[in-house]
Order: structure tokens, then C-alpha cells, then sequence
């Protein structure tokens, strides 16, 4: 359920923490697991963690719904992060939401048709001074216009 | 300007260690390495420094260090605070990307001062170039024997880890933070026991902000009395402030607190478009809103902010020009708390819910006269009746935006729109 090569990256992560503290490393060994299963989490994949971990299987189903970047339903491979707090919201971030919904053809919250894509709107990501802006997987885009936006899109394989 | 955490900001490749050393860094750490520093002096210079927490609470930082127990037996901890989401905020992030070592060697003299062998610097999870800036940074750091067990034969020992988060406001609370690294939700645990007594894995715990770290090598390397004299009674130093919003170039800028707020709108290149100033959220998302004639008069320092009836919080400056709505702002921030509401304590989980619904009927055109009075009936009752402040965060805001501006508020719920463009 977990390969050999995600168990060696939480491996690393269980290593900064005390011997009987294991379970510290839950919150990455989620989002390790979950990269390797089309950035999704299913009830399965969440037990093996707390297996490999040592932790009741609740406890790390409770860290899997309480944070926001674990998914628990399908999203795209790449995977648009709006910001639309106030910052970005002063800034015209509702308008370059729907224009980029209008580009894909799809609403905040779904994927597009091919599994390609799918946008989400997020609360404040920390880059206020480069509103609008919107994080794609690991990646910050700022100073966003809707030609920005197109090129970037259009850009991703 | 750009005196402490952004002083090699313009430099060639800053982040790296070579130019962090070039300019004096890890000098004071070197020092303590010789054993030419004590832990009292180091506490003494921070006193005289002025330097208060930077991560909004604005605590004094030698004061708070001098609270661990450091004579105890067993394990302590330093902990930096990078879970940097407030809106309106993100210096930290700046800080981690251009000047690393600073946070690096701010955490190891706390270290030393507080006797704990190992650090964590908990970092946002969405934060990954930050994250991996600080952890070549860390990698240079060992590299150079400035980390580890017994660094140069010192019989100093201090390991230092990175935490990543995974996407949640509330665990830039102290106590939640700590949970967060133990593997749980971020629930804010009550206090007392303190974290200085009893914190991450129930050991003695010190948490500062990331900017908080990063200004101690400069301080001590200087002299507080240099630092304290940068700034203004009650507020040592320099400090960052974040300016978004209605400007025409948005950006960090590092500047002497008692700074005048008209200076600092004017280094943001003033308003944009010739706009006339409406109002400003001068320390975040959580701190009360000033009109723009009451922020045009006020200087950037503690004491400065809270005469004018707001607080300085991160020093997250955001600018709003005449065609903001205010009904439409206010409304975004109750969702942003709304969303962020750990669930723990029912006023604000229950409260925050109440706070955005009736904003949002109000948006949507069915608001009633009668829901400024609610809005404001349901602040108060989660004002000071949770565990930690995201409940006073959420509740500060509506009080503020409704005696600054509620005419707007009354204008929406008579005509269902905003009274400032259609």
C-alpha cells in the first residue's frame, strides 16, 4: 500500500522527531502517500499510514480531515489554488476566478472533464503583496492578469 | 531602512551562507561556540533591545526567554512560528526565502540561552520554496559545522529540524502549533500550564515569530541599545510591514517603528491610479480597521497603532482606496474565519457561522435593519469566550468595520447594494 520509495521519504520525516514520537510525522507521511495515489486519500491508504506510524487509525484520519491540503475526492493532476482573501480580493482575484472558469470550463471545486485540471479557492496564501496570485501544485504565480493566467495554463503538461 | 532581517536583501544570491558570513553573520554564534557569551548577557541585550514578538502579539522577547526554566533537568525546545496566514501578511515568507541563516542562527542562540538542544521551525505547508530555501540553508549550516552535537568540540549541542504544515489558519497559535507537530488536529490547548513549562511532548517550550528569530543576530551582534534606538519608546527596532491593497507597488519594506504611516504609503508608490484613500487594516486581518483620516496622522510603532484604535499585530498593512465596499470586505474576512475555526470552542465555531451567513443574506440582498444589531450581538458573545484569540480575530473585525463604516452596512440591507458602485 505504501511503496518502498514513500516509506524511505517518511522515514527521513520520523528521523527529526523522538524515538517515541513517530506520529509527528503523520502530517507529511499523508502528504507523501497521497502524491503517490493521483493526490488523493482513501480511507485504505490513511490506515496504512497510521499503521506504519504506530497510531490509531482515527488519529490519523482526524489529521487528514482537519487540514485543507489533503484531498479526499478527485481532483486534476494539476491542482489551482485561488487566493480570494482580501488582499487578492482588493486586487480583482474574483474577476481572474471567473475568468479561468470560463477558460477551462469548469466551476471552483471540480476537474476538469479530462482529469487534467481542477481549480479550488483557498483562503489567504501568504503572498499578499503579489495579489492576485494562485498556487499551482508545489508552485507561487503572482501579480496574476488574465493573459498571465492564460499563458501560464496553457503552459502545463 | 532594511537595517536587520533585510539587510542583505539587494546582495547577490543573499540566501546563501557565504553572503550571510560575508556581513557578519553567525559571528554571535561563533562567539557563544568560544564560550564568550552567557546566556544573561544575551537575555540583557534583548531587554534593552525593546524587541517584541513580531508574529502579532507583540510580547517582549528577552522577558519571554528569561521564563524557561533552563537550570531544569530534561529535554527543551525552541520552536519558530512560519505558519505565516493571516491575511494581509507575509514577511515571514520573505524572510525565509532572502535570509535564512538569520532564522537559523536566531533559533541556535535561543537555543543556547534557553539550554534546549533541538529546534523545530514549523513552516506553512503551502510555503514549498520557502521550505526548500531554508532547507539548503539548513544543509549549508551543518556543512559548515555550525549545527549538530558538540559543534566544534563546543560540548554545545543543537539540532535543527523543519516542520511542514498541511494547510490550516489556526495553527499559527502557539499551542496549536505545538499540537500540529505532535501529529494532531491544531487545537489550541488551554493555558495554563504555559508552554514554557509544559510544551511540545510536555517539555519546556519557547515559541517566537520567524522575523522575532531572524532580528536577534543583528541585535546582538550591534547592541541593543543600537537596535532600541532605531526605533520609538515602547518599540524597539525596525520592523516589517507587509503593504497590499490599493498601492501602486506593493511590497515588504523593513522600516524604524514610529515610521509615519504616510511615509510608508508613500515607499508602496502611494495610491493607485491617483485613488483617494478609504480606509486601512494596519496589522492584519484581525486588527481593527482605521478611516483613512485617522491613518493618515499615525505612526508605525505599538503605541503609534493603538492611539489610533488599532493594533499592530504582524504589521500587515492593507490599503483600501474609495471604491472598496466594505460590506464585501467584511463579509470575505467572516468567511475566512469561518473557514479557519478549529471547531473547538462553540462561540467561535457556532459564532463565526452566524457572522458570515448574515453577511452573506446582506450580499445577497435580504439583509434586514435588524442584523447590524444581531452581527454585533453575536461579536460579543464570542469576544474573550474561547481558548485562544481566533475567536476575538474574527469578532474584532465586525465591531470595527460597523461603527467606522455603517452607513454602508445600512445602505446595502435598504437598497441591496453597495452604496459604493453598482
Amino acid at each position: 500500500m505504501i511503496s518502498i520509495d514513500a516509506k524511505k521519504q517518511i522515514d527521513a520525516w520520523i528521523a527529526k522527531y523522538p524515538k517515541d514520537r513517530k506520529s509527528s510525522a503523520v502530517m507529511q507521511a499523508l502528504k507523501i502517500v497521497q502524491a503517490e495515489n493521483e493526490n488523493n486519500l482513501s480511507a485504505d491508504t490513511i490506515q496504512a499510514v497510521a499503521d506504519y506510524l504506530d497510531m490509531p487509525g482515527i488519529a490519523a484520519q482526524e489529521v487528514a480531515t482537519f487540514y485543507e491540503n489533503y484531498n479526499h475526492k478527485k481532483v486534476g493532476k494539476h491542482v489551482i489554488r485561488f487566493c480570494h482573501n482580501i488582499s487578492c480580493m482588493l486586487n480583482g482575484a474574483d474577476d481572474l476566478i471567473a475568468h479561468l472558469e470560463n477558460k477551462l470550463g469548469v466551476q471552483t471545486g471540480k476537474v476538469t472533464p479530462n482529469g487534467f485540471i481542477s481549480v479550488k479557492k483557498v483562503e489567504c496564501l501568504g503572498a499578499c503583496v503579489g495579489a492576485p496570485m494562485f498556487q499551482i501544485n508545489d508552485d507561487y504565480f503572482e501579480n496574476l492578469t488574465a493573459d498571465k493566467i492564460d499563458q501560464i495554463v496553457d503552459n502545463l503538461k | 531602512m532594511n537595517e536587520a532581517c533585510f539587510k542583505n536583501l539587494t546582495k547577490d544570491q543573499c540566501y546563501s551562507l557565504k553572503t550571510y558570513e560575508a556581513s557578519g553573520g553567525y559571528s554571535v554564534w561563533r562567539k557563544i561556540l568560544k564560550g564568550e557569551l552567557t546566556p544573561e548577557h544575551i537575555i540583557d541585550e534583548l531587554k534593552a533591545s525593546g524587541l517584541r514578538g513580531r508574529g502579532g502579539a507583540g510580547f517582549p522577547t528577552g522577558l519571554k526567554w528569561s521564563f524557561m526554566p533552563r537550570h531544569s533537568d530534561g529535554q527543551k525546545y525552541v520552536v519558530c512560528n512560519s505558519d505565516e496566514g493571516e491575511p494581509g501578511t507575509c514577511k515571514d515568507r520573505d524572510i525565509l526565502r532572502f535570509n535564512p541563516h538569520a532564522v537559523i542562527e536566531g533559533m541556535a542562540i535561543g537555543g543556547f540561552v534557553m539550554n534546549a538542544s533541538v529546534g523545530y521551525n514549523y513552516i506553512r505547508g503551502e510555503f514549498m520554496e520557502p521550505f526548500y530555501r531554508f532547507e539548503d540553508a539548513l544543509k549549508e549550516a551543518y556543512e559548515a559545522e555550525l549545527l549538530g552535537q558538540n559543534i566544534n568540540k563546543s560540548s554545545v549541542n543543537f539540532d535543527l529540524y523543519t516542520h511542514l504544515g498541511a494547510g490550516s489558519y489556526i495553527c499559527g497559535e502557539e499551542t496549536a502549533l505545538l499540537e500540529s507537530i505532535e501529529g494532531k488536529k491544531g487545537h489550541p490547548r488551554f493555558k495554563p500550564p504555559f508552554p514554557a513549562n509544559v510544551g511540545l511532548f510536555g517539555k519546556p517550550t519557547t515559541i517566537n515569530n520567524t522575523e522575532s528569530f531572524a532580528s536577534v543576530p543583528e541585535i546582538l551582534s550591534r547592541g541593543g541599545q543600537w537596535f532600541a534606538d532605531i526605533g520609538v519608546e515602547n518599540s524597539g527596532g525596525c520592523k516589517l510591514f507587509s503593504v497590499s491593497g490599493h498601492v501602486k507597488s506593493p511590497a515588504n519594506f523593513e522600516v524604524p517603528m514610529g515610521t509615519p504611516f504616510k511615509d510608508l504609503l508613500k515607499m508602496a508608490g502611494g495610491m493607485r491610479d491617483g485613488a483617494k484613500l478609504k480606509a486601512v487594516i494596519p496589522g492584519g486581518s484581525s486588527t481593527p480597521v482605521l478611516t483613512a483620516e485617522v491613518a493618515m496622522t499615525m505612526t508605525m510603532d505599538y503605541d503609534g497603532i493603538e492611539k489610533a484604535g488599532s493594533m499592530l499585530g504582524a504589521g500587515s498593512v492593507i490599503i483600501m482606496d474609495e471604491s472598496t465596499c466594505m460590506v464585501k470586505v467584511l463579509t470575505r474576512l467572516a468567511h475566512f474565519y469561518y473557514d479557519e475555526s478549529c471547531g473547538q470552542c462553540t462561540p467561535c465555531r457556532e459564532g463565526t457561522g452566524w457572522l458570515y451567513r448574515i453577511l452573506k443574506r446582506m450580499i445577497d440582498g435580504n439583509g434586514k435593519q435588524c442584523d447590524i444589531d444581531l452581527l454585533l450581538g453575536v461579536q460579543g458573545k464570542i469576544m474573550g469566550n474561547t481558548i485562544c484569540a481566533l475567536g476575538d480575530a474574527a469578532a474584532t473585525p465586525v465591531e470595527s468595520f460597523l461603527r467606522n463604516f455603517r452607513p454602508e452596512f445600512e445602505y446595502y440591507i435598504e437598497y441591496g447594494k453597495s452604496m459604493v458602485k453598482g
